[in-house]
């Protein structure tokens, strides 16, 4: 997997370029905007990390190039600016997914890993599946091996979102924005408790557990380790 | 204060020496001044047109008049000696001389030797040459048993036979009237010139007072005076629209600057510590002493507490932004029910799990315009507070028509707020507790003052016999 990393602070596109090798990724790197485009546009990436505000050429006005140009490679915007106002610029310019600095690295993965897939999911599936556990799209409702199991409709979307990145992690922050459209961390561990309770669900009365908690990270929903498929 | 001595004294009395030879040079640069001077230009140009024309319809057309009359008397006189020759010449001059007209016309026929034949002049002008043509000539006259020397103007002709004709007219009548016309033009023009000058200095004075008033303010501003306000002259003329929006503008700005100064005087209250902290923390883990595990627990603290800090900066950055103005986030309508619902399905498991019972009692069709996101945000901020200070029991949240206003209401079976602490703890940084055992850095309640001030609404607090109730007001719109 190629990544291209655009952005003008020496330090921080080290760090990103170093933890996105160690993460196994190849990593080119830009200083600035032109630069940025003239790469992304030339080289086969499989996705972008831009930084919104670059010299010689804004981040917003690269990524509008890049469409332009009917280059559809996924771009993760990173940026000062945390307001939702600025938040749906970016995304209207043709961002994937918008980063509001200083994050953590875990989070920048494991959102470059989400956008990563989002190519590799086919929109027409209609039922999603995990080792034993079964969600289906259409009648709304979770089978694990072959029981029926009650879930509530928020716990419905939380599972869909976790099974749609299955072996993958998923921050508190991305479950937040994705399942209750919330761009702010609460003080108190709502997520947590609600992922207990799925897990209760879920797991409970299996031997397998599937949902499983990384620590200083997130989620992680994944098969048990024989049939593993990373 | 200073810029108040330095400012030029105001325009006083309009004669006082100060004004108009102190600041003559300053006066002179000013466009007020300028303005003047073109408005007076073009009045004195305008004004002298309408007197010169009015100068010349009148006065020459006397004199045309005259003229007109002496060239029909010419010519009848020609038309008689043509006729009648010589004789018949002096016989209609002595006819026409005969008796006072009144039209002041003037006649004489000499003969060879310069002797009068006819005519009511007694003898020819001194100084008028012996040849034909037009000419002017003094004439006396008897005006009220006094001699008088009139002013005349005529023709002369030689007839054959050395015999001189002299046709004139007096125009001491027009001239006088010429001059009268003249006087009377000049003095309006004098007088209309002076009031010129008057209203325009009058004009530029008063603008540029006006202008001084914009000017001596700014400069207080600027030397640090952020409070200080344009006068209005209460007219809502152009100036005063200037004024006032010049007013907005300063108000704008010292509250931005006031929310910069607060949120300033807060981090370097409040982010000290923390910072001193983790300093400490990096230190000790640098030391050594640790093995590789501890190390890694040292930095991992670090790290969280560098979060903290940073979720700390962003709150106050947040509040900054939306106490300021200077935020835009979108506004949408909003059924103020389907936020409370939302933030209350999140809290709910984490409240059950922590011994808490969380209902929400909605009425339908409570909107508001706003920002989903920031009363989501502030709600959870509630939301955070009751489940840290409470010790279980109920949270109420309530949505409901209040008087024409939505209302949306937190309440808890905590230890509530003293009635003395109720202003203070929406003051950043402000926690009642003074342990500061339970995490949190007192903004959330800042900021939910702020995000009901963004939406035009009010946040109170109110005794829940126990417990606090936090009670946010916002116009609501139409149902």
């Amino acid at each position: 997997m190629k990544l291209l990393v655009v952005e003008d602070d020496r330090e921080t596109a080290l760090y990103l370029a170093k933890g996105l090798n160690e993460s196994g990724y190849t990593v080119d790197r830009a200083g600035d905007g032109r630069e940025g485009l003239f790469l992304a546009t030339s080289g086969n990436y499989d996705a972008i990390v831009l930084d919104r505000m670059l010299p010689s050429m804004d981040g917003l006005a690269v990524l509008g190039a890049l469409r332009a140009a009917a280059i559809s490679t996924p771009a993760l915007i990173l940026s000062a600016l945390g307001s939702v106002d600025d938040r749906v610029k970016g995304l209207r310019a043709g961002g994937d997914d918008y980063l509001v600095k200083p994050f953590a690295f875990s989070e920048l993965l494991a959102r470059l890993e989400a956008l990563l897939r989002r190519g590799a999911v086919t929109a027409a599936t209609t039922k999603l599946r995990v080792a034993d556990l079964e969600l289906d799209l259409l009648t709304r409702t979770v089978r694990r091996r072959d029981k029926p199991i009650e879930v509530l409709p928020r716990e419905f979307r939380l599972l869909e979102y976790l099974m749609r990145n299955a072996g993958h992690v998923v921050t508190r922050t991305m479950l937040l924005e994705h399942v209750w459209d919330y761009h702010f961390d609460p003080q108190t561990n709502v997520i947590d408790v609600h992922v207990s309770r799925l897990r209760q669900k879920i797991d409970k009365s299996f031997d397998s557990p599937l949902l499983h908690t990384v620590r200083g990270a997130g989620y992680c929903l994944r098969a048990p380790e024989p049939q593993a498929s990373r | 204060m200073i810029a108040e001595k330095l400012s030029p004294p105001t325009m006083g009395a309009w004669a006082a020496p100060q004004w108009v030879f102190g600041n003559a040079h300053r006066l002179v640069r000013t466009h007020a001044f300028r303005l003047a001077a073109l408005y007076f230009l073009v009045f004195a140009v305008s004004v002298s047109g309408v007197l010169l024309f009015v100068y010349w319809t009148s006065a020459d057309f006397v004199e045309r008049q005259t003229e007109a009359t002496l060239d029909a008397e010419i010519t009848g006189l020609a038309e008689q000696y043509a006729q009648r020759g010589l004789s018949g010449l002096v016989q209609i001059v002595a006819a026409r001389s005969a008796g006072d007209r009144g039209d002041g016309m003037l006649y004489l026929v000499t003969g060879p030797d310069g002797g009068p034949l006819a005519g009511n002049i007694a003898a020819w002008p001194a100084g008028v040459p012996a040849r034909g043509g037009r000419l002017s000539f003094t004439t006396a006259a008897r005006v009220k048993e006094r001699n008088e020397t009139h002013p005349a103007q005529g023709a002369s002709f030689i007839i054959p036979g050395n015999y001189r004709l002299l046709v004139g007219r007096d125009i001491s009548d027009a001239t006088a009237f010429r001059n009268r016309v003249r006087t009377t033009l000049l003095w309006a023009g004098l007088v209309a010139l002076g009031v010129g000058l008057l209203g325009g200095t009058a004009m530029s004075r008063n603008l540029l007072r006006r202008v001084e008033q914009v000017n001596r303010t700014s400069e207080r501003v600027m030397a640090g005076n952020l409070s200080d306000r344009v006068p209005l002259a209460g007219t809502s003329d152009e100036f005063d629209q200037l004024a006032a929006n010049l007013n907005r503008m300063l108000d704008q700005i010292e509250r931005l600057m006031t929310a910069m100064r607060e949120v300033t005087d807060d981090v370097a209250h409040d982010l000290k510590t923390p910072l001193a902290r983790l300093r400490v923390r990096l230190e000790l883990a640098l030391l050594g002493g640790l093995d590789g595990i501890d190390q890694k627990e040292a930095i991992r603290s670090a790290i969280d507490d560098a979060d903290r800090l940073l979720a700390t900066f962003n709150a106050l950055l947040s509040i900054a932004e939306l106490e300021s103005g200077a935020r835009r986030d979108e506004s949408e309508t909003l059924d103020l029910s389907e936020v409370a619902r939302s933030a209350a399905e999140l809290y709910e498991p984490v409240a059950e799990e922590k011994g808490f019972v969380l209902s929400l009692a909605t009425e339908p069709g409570v909107r508001i315009r706003g920002s989903r996101h920031l009363l989501s945000q502030a709600l959870a901020n509630l939301l955070d507070n009751a489940l840290k200070y409470a010790d279980g029991g109920e949270i109420q949240m309530r949505v409901e028509h209040a008087a024409g206003r939505a209302a949306l209401e937190v309440a808890d079976r905590g230890p509530g707020i003293a009635e003395a602490d109720r202003e203070i703890v929406f003051d950043r940084f402000v926690r009642l507790e003074r342990s500061r055992s339970t995490p949190g850095n007192g903004l959330g309640l800042s900021l939910v003052r702020a995000v009901a001030r963004r939406h035009k609404g009010t946040v109170e607090l109110a005794d829940n016999r126990p417990g606090l109730r936090v009670r946010l007001e916002f116009p609501a719109l139409a149902a």
